[in-house]
């Protein structure tokens, strides 16, 4: 091969590789506009509703059932994905003393917020924790390297770390459910699986009280944007920026 | 001169050993015989393909799934739910005489299990 057939071989191919990444390029915007969502997924809890159930445990045992979530002795090593909290301690900011004093016994539901700027995404080293376009701040337990950066940054406490095997420790497996690993960090997923299959979380469809109203805020005719027009709402440390998607209603 | 000669001979009965060992026990075709399912139709692609090519069809129904949210499957068979238990474990049912025996074959140890769960295996009738 002479200079000149050399330089022309070149030049074709540089070609050759610039017109694949391209059409590369615009085929993958094309997907990415298809599958673009218009949902932005809350949750408003009420805090009366709940609070008339004493000791109601239906939407943690169902969530914890059905998502395999494993209960540990040692609340060392205990896994949440929806818990219940004193109000002094969810709420530690609100400092009103009336309040504090009124609520003192009130146990306050509590859930990953699905941020709409999640600390714990921008913290992640391997992006195995994401937020969907549906406002969803979703885990790939298959990426999750447990390094447990997320725990650290979310000011909510709603990410827990596999110490132990969880297996042993789940007491009724739901086989339509993965559980995790050891080594690995996880939350609530706003029960994308039942979403997707066009059902609500099963915290809100098993709630007695209606306590948990959830739906679309995109959707000015769903049944949380029309309460949360409606109701005074607080949400959990919203000075921090992170936009909390689950609001409290009284 | 000779020491060498015998040193290699020494040497090329301890590569060959394990083939030996084969031929003295009658496995040297061996191939693992795996249990087919029961059920009478096309997998989510055709056999040779997914003989060949599962895992990297597994990765992608993995990546499709949890990170892109796309959850059926649509390929020249027809349409599927992108789920390994629910799917590919509802026709090959019997996990020990199907995905073992060539991963144990093979040496291969996927960490699926770690966490997916496996059907009961059916009553054959």
């Amino acid at each position: 091969m002479n200079r000149r057939d050399f330089l022309k071989f070149a030049g074709v191919l540089a070609f050759g590789i610039a017109a694949h990444q391209s059409v590369n390029l615009i085929s993958q915007s094309r997907a990415r506009d298809e599958k673009k969502s218009t949902k932005a997924w809350a949750m408003a809890i009420s805090f009366s509703a709940c609070a008339r159930r004493e000791g109601c445990r239906d939407c943690i045992d169902i969530c914890h059932l059905i998502h395999n979530v494993p209960e540990f002795d040692n609340p060392k090593d205990g896994l949440r994905w929806i818990w219940a909290s004193p109000y002094e301690s969810v709420f530690a900011d609100q400092t009103n003393p009336f309040n504090r004093g009124m609520l003192k016994n009130l146990s306050v539901l509590c859930l990953c917020n699905h941020c709409d700027n999640p600390p714990c995404v921008k913290v992640c080293p391997t992006k195995a924790t994401w937020k969907r376009e549906d406002g969803i701040v979703m885990m790939d337990y298959h990426r999750c390297i447990g390094c447990r950066y997320c725990m650290a940054a979310c000011p909510y406490g709603a990410r827990s770390f596999n110490w132990r095997d969880p297996r042993p420790f789940i007491k009724n497996i739901n086989k339509d459910y993965p559980n995790r690993m050891k080594g690995v960090v996880e939350k609530c997923n706003f029960c994308e699986e039942r979403l997707s299959q066009g059902l609500i979380p099963a915290c809100v469809d098993i709630c007695p009280e209606k306590a948990l109203i959830f739906g679309d805020l995109n959707d000015p005719d769903s049944e949380v944007s029309k309460v949360l027009r409606a109701r005074f709402s607080i949400q959990r440390r919203p000075y921090l920026a992170t936009g909390p998607r689950v609001f409290y209603i009284f | 001169m000779v020491k060498i000669i015998i040193g290699l001979i020494c040497l090329l009965i301890i590569l060959f050993s394990p083939v030996g060992y084969n031929v003295i026990t009658g496995r040297t075709g061996y191939i693992p015989l795996l249990k087919t399912p029961q059920y009478q139709g096309d997998c989510v692609e055709g056999t040779i393909y997914m003989r060949k090519r599962h895992m990297e069809v597994l990765e992608r129904w993995r990546n499709a799934y949890v990170r892109d949210g796309i959850k059926r499957y649509v390929s020249i068979n027809g349409i599927y739910n992108i789920s390994l238990t629910g799917t590919c474990l509802k026709c090959h049912s019997n996990k020990a005489e199907f995905c073992d025996r060539c991963h144990d074959y093979g040496g291969i140890k996927p960490g699926c299990w770690d966490c997916h769960h496996i059907p009961e295996i059916k009553a054959e009738k």
